[in-house]
């Protein structure tokens, strides 16, 4: 192949889609980053290895024979209780610590994940039972889709729409929120921030679980995941750090930029772009517009 | 002290514990810098491994390459080093820390992609050859060691000035600085170059120790041994971050040699596992240390009444 070669609309076509489909796990994944954030003031740089993770246990409850819904649901619901555990034995002896030593902390908890999953886990490549996502392609006009891209971008949709109902109409959602948009007023409703913690924790670990699953069908579960979990900031500096809207439409430019940026620049430079380009950007974005997309001025100044 | 680290250690240790010792220094002169951006002016960086391979490529390149001589190509790698450091703290300088901090992350893959690149390494290893007179690992071992001193020396004379004090001031209170006229921006980013700095001189005498650098050494589990590094010995500790330096080399040799006896009954290589439980360990120790006593290893040295604290 060669550098910068302008190939028909077809592949261009087959780039953006599969770009969309990893762009639509990075927008859940990042979702919980930001949720994080937002109701923390933390920025939790496990949550790529949190993806990672969730992958692995997802893959290795496939492989002891369960089927995929239940090996899924259940990986959900572990990440879940992980991020629980997390926040009650880990975070909440941070609180009243100043916010670099929480952030520190985030860092050793990244470590600690992956050694755990290295450790366990090796190096080959597992994959998920082909018939899960087998079958034909979609097809979307002139472009064949293949059926994971189509399942991924779909269940990533899905898992994005019951986040935004529960934010919108259930009082956990709404309390989590208000939460994090002003802990101050939050509290003086009776709002119990201790839970909002947990929750926010809670629901990232299992976003980013979905996200390692998706993620380890589209692409096999392996130790490369961790560089697509990390993805997720790039995704959340473009969308911005405190804009759940901004984390849905980062994670899809961003998917898509690694996607065509690697289908058609990578033979220039010797491969590997696919994990660099985003960060590339994020650099860009710091000098430009530090705030992102959709985030409010004031998260940026110091 | 002195004396004895000059003249006791070369003339009675093993051409292997030399080896050791320099390493150690070499991570101090790595750990101080880090802590000089981290614990004095705040920022969290997880782009020291990243930086150090800059510097450790950088002087194997020139001196490989060009034929710089490693008198001129590790000040140099140090430089350069610092700039790069520049050139991805710049946009982070006027706005909140923990954007710095994810601005490091993208220095390490942004280094590490461009260090993996055909054209820089062929896909291997980049030969770091020292001159005649440093064959021997033992005078090498003095020339680090004088390296380090300098470099303890020179930060404790900038923590001293109004530039330490400002670092510091940018530390705790971000906006209060400005209000008296500290430019917030111009510290931060001079804690960063300096902390970069550091980083290449440690790369590039790393290089030169093992004579052969490649992109396997610098990756983000690097970084996080640094952080690991100042976070044991103390946020914000000179002597902390000495000991840290010591402890953290040494852990993976202890490792070692505790692996060793049951290798064959392991999934997988010993190799991979001990990495692997490397990474759990330092992730633990980070948070830990941070739960549990920010303060680290020199806190308790200074409850002894340690002569390092002076």
């Amino acid at each position: 192949m060669d550098c910068l070669a302008l190939r028909d609309g077809l592949f261009f076509g087959n780039q953006v889609v599969s770009g969309l489909a990893t762009g639509g796990v990075y927008a859940l994944v990042a979702l919980g980053l930001v949720l994080i954030y937002k109701a923390t003031q933390v920025v939790n740089f496990a949550q790529g290895d949190l993806l990672l993770l969730g992958a692995y246990v997802g893959w290795a409850l496939t492989s002891v024979g369960l089927p995929f819904p239940v090996a899924f649901s259940l990986t959900l619901v572990l990440a879940a209780a992980g991020g629980l555990a997390v926040e009650r034995l880990i975070l909440r002896r941070m609180i009243g610590s100043p916010l670099i030593a929480v952030i520190i902390v985030t860092l050793g908890l990244s470590s600690m994940l992956r050694g755990v999953v290295f450790l366990v886990a090796g190096t080959e490549v597992r994959r998920f039972p082909e018939d899960v996502f087998g079958g034909p392609p979609v097809e979307v006009g002139p472009v064949l889709v293949p059926q994971i891209h189509a399942w991924a971008l779909a269940i990533a949709a899905a898992a994005v729409a019951v986040l935004a109902l529960f934010f919108r109409y259930s009082r956990q959602g709404v309390a989590l929120r208000a939460a994090a948009d002003d802990q101050q007023a939050a509290m003086s409703m009776g709002i119990r921030i201790s839970r909002t913690f947990a929750l926010s924790w809670g629901l990232s670990a299992s976003v980013a679980a979905i996200g390692g699953i998706l993620l380890g069908n589209l692409s096999g579960v392996n130790f490369t995941l961790a560089d697509l979990g990390q993805q997720v900031f790039p995704v959340a500096i473009l969308g911005g750090l405190d804009s759940l809207a901004g984390a849905i439409v980062g994670g899809l430019l961003i998917g898509v930029l690694q996607s065509v940026a690697s289908g058609y620049v990578d033979p220039c430079v010797g491969g590997g772009l696919r994990d660099v380009v985003p960060f590339f950007a994020l650099v860009v974005i710091l000098m430009v517009r530090p705030r992102g997309l959709f985030g409010r001025a004031q998260i940026e100044r110091v | 002290m002195l004396a004895a680290l000059y003249v006791a250690v070369p003339a009675l240790a093993s051409a292997y514990q030399v080896y050791v010792l320099s390493t150690i220094l070499v991570a101090c002169i790595g750990a101080l810098g880090l802590n000089l951006l981290t614990g004095y002016a705040g920022q969290v960086s997880i782009g020291q491994g990243g930086f150090l391979g800059v510097g450790a490529f950088t002087s194997a390149l020139l001196a490989s390459r060009t034929g710089v001589p490693f008198w001129l190509s590790v000040p140099a790698a140090g430089l350069v080093t610092a700039l790069v450091g520049l050139v991805f703290g710049l946009p982070s300088a006027r706005i909140k820390g923990l954007y710095l901090a994810i601005a490091t992350l993208a220095a390490q893959v942004i280094i590490q992609w461009t260090l993996s690149r055909p054209a820089i390494a062929g896909g291997g290893s980049v030969a770091a050859p020292r001159p005649g007179v440093l064959q021997d690992d033992r005078i090498y071992y003095l020339v680090v060691l004088s390296v380090a001193l300098l470099a303890v020396a020179f930060a404790r004379n900038v923590l001293r000035t109004r530039v330490g004090r400002a670092l510091v001031a940018v530390r705790d209170h971000e906006v209060a600085p400005a209000m008296i006229g500290v430019d917030v921006a111009q510290h931060k980013l001079l804690a960063f170059g300096l902390s970069a700095l550091y980083a290449g001189i440690a790369g590039a005498l790393l290089g030169h120790l093992g004579r052969a650098v490649t992109v396997e050494q610098f990756q983000l589990d690097l970084s996080i041994q640094y952080l690991a590094m100042i976070v044991i010995g103390g946020l914000g500790s000179l002597p902390g971050s000495i000991l840290g330096a010591l402890f953290v080399t040494l852990l993976p040799i202890l490792l070692r040699a505790a692996v060793a006896p049951i290798d064959g009954l392991l999934p997988g290589s010993a190799a991979m596992v001990l990495s692997s439980v490397q990474v759990f360990l330092f992730g633990l120790i980070i948070v830990v240390c941070m739960a549990v006593e920010p303060r680290g290893l020199a806190r308790l040295w200074a409850r002894l009444g340690g002569a390092l604290t002076r």
